[in-house]
């Protein structure tokens, strides 16, 4: 009985809801020195002297480490495959403070209180500078944020530090002013979307200690354990080989955990003190020096023939990288190529970008990378473009949507080999009845109601440079270990690629024992990110299984006495049709073990030169209350092509939570700084994210196509559903004002404004 | 300062300070499913039983637990499972960092609200927050719990 495309239970559900300590924060030594940083009060300064005399002195304080004592190596803290396109641009500690909260010393001592009060006795001389704060400024300020000599980018991706360029990129496909000269109607709009916080549940934290062999230990609730091993080795200026990562259960991530946040600070304690060292961010830090979205400015020029048909989109990005740029020269490459490309009627395309330095918190990954903006200007100049041509934004899209079939010049050049884009729209405007009502229309009680869509596609994977590996062992008694080096971070990865191996042996789910990452055991995997696990390391896992099943019938047929060609395995026996003879699963278990020298295993390395992407339609309806200004999303539709649909329930709250997610950067999160680049907003009472009130209702369909490179058809699920809600929405609040919000995230004070200025006019 | 407690059904007596918060008393005793999200009481991850009645306690001084009866979900496995399988078999548990503190809101709401509906779980659980969900799974197990145990409108 086949196990993919049901809805099998996590493997690890049971352990969850029943409240096992299975994260880092609940497996940290007894002995372990608990740190605490104290960090800039000022954006943008440099340390004229630092006393931790004083500090050291207090009971029960080990060490306070400032930029004295720490390595001089600069890296990235974005994990990224080397040679990551991240510039190496951070110390541990430095002496030029380019962001508020930027770390000035570490603090390690026996309790929390015994550092909290040591903080409170160093003393820190500032040189305070004026901030760079405006990122619209910062190209050629004459505030340079990365002024040092040993800044490094190992990537040719256009960095120029003395202009405060982190990166720059573009391309073009076909003519493009020809074509927009060309459209009957040329619209060019700029929309803005700010920093959002992933704000997972379980903030960064991490815990180490040397091991038996010496070795530093790092255990860490991480996306990328390879990667962590490597910056670590970068960081403290120690071999991999000294270094073991372990990935317990991970309390969310959705690529706040890319980077390597909070691994660094506990892992150079251990290093200097020998002493076990954990590490938790408050919710606070989380907040002020995690890794967020980038901001971005994007300027769109859109050109469309009467008819509808849209012949030109050319789009500008301006990228926030902040102090640090992790992350920064990549993240902005998705916003062209993974917003053009839904429209496979383009005759030109262009896309430029500039990705900048200031002295605000750097920014990191966030689910959707560059993509979530990109799609969220592109879908709302479409809506805009509908609208001024007085079509409905659905049909705009059926005639001018990419199709399964078609080349993608703007996504690589990829073929579209798998897509249900279109049923997908179909299956959307059945589920919100989208013709059996107008756009907008007024309620009895004055809210006015309106709707809106929005189409998305992401990735599944990075091509030719994820790479991911799996191994599966039979062992004594014929049950199966599968061993994978991606990160399950809540999402269900180490369930759904068991799945998959259960499927190709011919197994039940209880048949394999899965076991997560471990360096020195996983085999390697770039990690949880770029929604590659279901797409690439199940790539691994479905050729990690045949040739495990090859050898499984090799053996079988030596214990029958025949040639491996003459038997089948059935997952329970190797059989011989010829004879009819038969030997168990559980026989070549043993036998494998037991003085025969052939113990089954097999290890297999994926990578695609492609990634396919998902792709889905998105239909907001929002209630306006026209006196407060209040936008609520009442109903939530979201229509998924993610290839074979690998678990049914797991896939369908990932969509669901992504759409609130997006639902929270449509109208709620905003990573906001006062002046002086203090971030303003450090706790969830400022910062909100949506509520189960806030959510609505929120229903989701898929209609699968098959995709003939994916596991089992498969393409990818996480980062897709965050897309459509911010364009959605956004269409949905014009369609009931009549006013077009072009800067997130759209506010109760914004839309209030607006319709008290249409009264006054 | 000393308290005495019922802890999952242990009477014990610990000494505390007086700014010790009831989270980091229960922490500090072994009950590692109280899970810590915020500092500022809105996140509900640190949700336990006192006297079986919901509370935050990150802001509950641990004194004032002194003489009365502290239930986390390591006192309520049994419950918990049984409301956790219908979360599980709505794969919205996700990343679980959040569900000791939602299953104990939960199993209080199921002991006070008779026959709810949609609108009454949305505000009992409003405090509590999920990331990874939607919410949308969590109020299907809720009400497929609900209708499991005989009292729940749809």
């Amino acid at each position: 009985m086949s196990v993919v495309s049901t809805g099998v239970r996590k493997k690890d559900a049971m352990s969850l809801v029943t409240g096992k300590p299975v994260y880092t924060g609940d497996m940290v030594p007894a002995n372990a020195l608990r740190i605490k940083l104290l960090r800039s009060p000022h954006a943008r300064a440099n340390i004229k002297s630092i006393d931790v005399s004083r500090a050291l002195r207090v009971p029960g304080v080990v060490a306070v480490f400032t930029y004295e004592d720490m390595p001089q190596s600069r890296f990235t803290t974005a994990g990224q495959t080397w040679p990551e396109p991240s510039p190496y641009d951070r110390l541990i500690l430095d002496r030029h403070l380019r962001c508020a909260g930027d770390p000035v010393a570490i603090i390690a001592g026996e309790t929390e209180e015994d550092c909290f009060q040591a903080m409170k006795v160093i003393k820190v001389e500032y040189e305070v500078l004026e901030p760079l704060l405006d990122f619209t400024k910062a190209l050629d300020n004459k505030i340079l944020v990365h002024p040092e000599d040993n800044f490094k980018a190992l990537c040719d991706v256009g960095t120029d530090a003395k202009r405060n360029l982190v990166s720059t990129d573009g391309f073009v496909v076909g003519d493009m002013e020809g074509e927009l000269a060309k459209s009957d109607v040329v619209l060019e709009r700029t929309y803005n979307t700010v920093a959002n916080s992933q704000a997972m549940m379980e903030p960064f934290c991490t815990y180490t200690y040397l091991d038996e062999y010496g070795r530093l230990n790092v255990v860490s609730s991480t996306q990328v354990p390879f990667h962590v091993r490597r910056i670590l080795s970068n960081a403290l200026e120690i071999p991999k080989s000294q270094i073991r990562v372990v990935k317990p259960r991970i309390g969310g991530g959705f690529g706040a955990k890319q980077s390597v946040v909070s691994e660094i600070f506990p892992a150079i304690v251990t290093k200097l003190t020998g002493r076990p060292a954990f590490l938790t961010y408050t919710r606070q830090e989380t907040f002020t020096n995690g890794s967020p979205r980038h901001q971005m400015q994007m300027k769109v020029r859109i050109g469309a023939d009467r008819d509808g048909s849209i012949r030109a989109i050319d789009l500008y990005a301006l990228s926030n990288a902040g102090a640090y740029g992790d992350h920064g020269p990549t993240t902005i490459g998705l916003v062209g190529h993974k917003s053009l490309a839904l429209y496979g009627s383009l005759k030109a395309s262009r896309f430029a970008c500039d990705v900048v330095y200031t002295n605000t918190m750097g920014g990191g990954a966030y689910r959707g990378y560059g993509a979530t903006q990109g799609i969220y200007a592109v879908e709302s100049a479409v809506n805009e473009m509908a609208a001024e041509l007085g079509m409905d934004p659905c049909a705009i899209r059926e005639k001018n949507m990419v199709r399964q079939g078609q080349l993608m010049p703007a996504y690589y050049g990829e073929p579209c080999n798998s897509c249900t884009l279109d049923q997908c729209m179909e299956k959307a405007k059945d589920m919100m009845g989208w013709e059996k009502k107008p756009q907008s229309w007024t309620l009895p009680n004055g809210h006015i109601r309106g709707r809106g869509v929005a189409m998305a596609m992401q990735g599944s994977g990075i091509s030719s440079i994820d790479i991911a590996s799996a191994e599966i062992r039979m062992n004594d008694g014929g049950f199966y270990t599968l061993l994978l080096g991606c990160s399950d971070m809540g999402t269900g990865c180490d369930t759904i690629l068991a799945q998959m191996a259960a499927d190709c042996l011919d197994c039940g789910m209880d048949d394999i024992a899965v076991r997560g990452v471990d360096t020195d055991q996983s085999p390697y995997d770039t990690g949880s990110y770029a929604s590659s696990t279901t797409y690439v390391t199940g790539g691994a896992v479905v050729k990690a299984c045949a040739e495990l099943r090859e050898k499984i019938c090799a053996a079988g047929a030596k214990l029958l006495g025949v040639e491996a060609d003459q038997v089948d395995f059935d997952g329970q026996k190797v059989f011989c049709p010829a004879n009819g003879r038969a030997v168990t699963r559980a026989e070549i278990g043993w036998a494998s073990f037991e003085g025969h020298n052939q113990y089954l295993s097999a290890c297999q390395s994926h990578s695609s030169p492609i990634s396919p992407p998902p792709f889905m339609v998105g239909m907001a309806e929002v209630d306006v209350d026209p006196d407060t200004g209040v936008v609520s999303v009442v109903d939530y539709v979201g229509a998924v092509d993610c290839g074979t649909v690998v678990n049914t329930n797991l896939a369908r709250v990932q969509t669901e939570g992504g759409i609130v997610q997006g639902i929270g950067m449509a109208l709620l999160e905003r990573v906001q700084y006062d002046e002086r680049g203090k971030l303003l907003n450090d706790s969830f009472l400022q910062y909100k994210i949506p509520t189960r009130a806030e959510a609505g209702t929120i229903r989701v369909d898929f209609v699968p196509s098959f995709e003939p490179t994916g596991p089992f058809g498969a393409k990818s699920i996480g980062e897709l559903v965050i897309n459509t809600p911010a364009p959605a929405i956004t269409e949905a609040v014009r369609a009931a004002t009549g006013h077009m919000f072009r800067s997130l995230p759209i506010t109760p004070e914004d839309v209030a404004m607006a319709i008290v200025n249409d009264t006054r006019d | 300062m000393t308290i005495t407690v019922l802890l999952n059904g242990a009477k014990r007596t610990d000494e505390v300070q007086a700014d010790t918060t009831l989270f980091d008393y229960l922490r500090s005793h072994g009950c590692l499913s109280v899970k810590c999200g915020c500092e500022t009481s809105n996140c509900g991850l640190c949700t336990v039983h006192l006297d079986g009645k919901p509370v935050l306690s990150c802001s509950v001084p641990a004194l004032r637990a002194d003489g009365h009866t502290i239930t986390t979900l390591e006192g309520l496995q049994e419950e918990a499972a049984e409301f956790g399988a219908f979360l599980a078999d709505e794969g919205a548990e996700q990343c679980g960092y959040c569900s000791p503190g939602f299953i104990m809101s939960v199993l209080a709401m199921a002991g006070e609200l008779k026959n709810p509906t949609v609108e009454d779980i949305q505000a009992y659980l409003a405090g509590n927050l999920c990331r990874c969900s939607g919410y949308q799974g969590q109020l299907r197990a809720i009400q497929k719990y609900l209708q499991a145990k005989g009292g729940a409108k749809r």
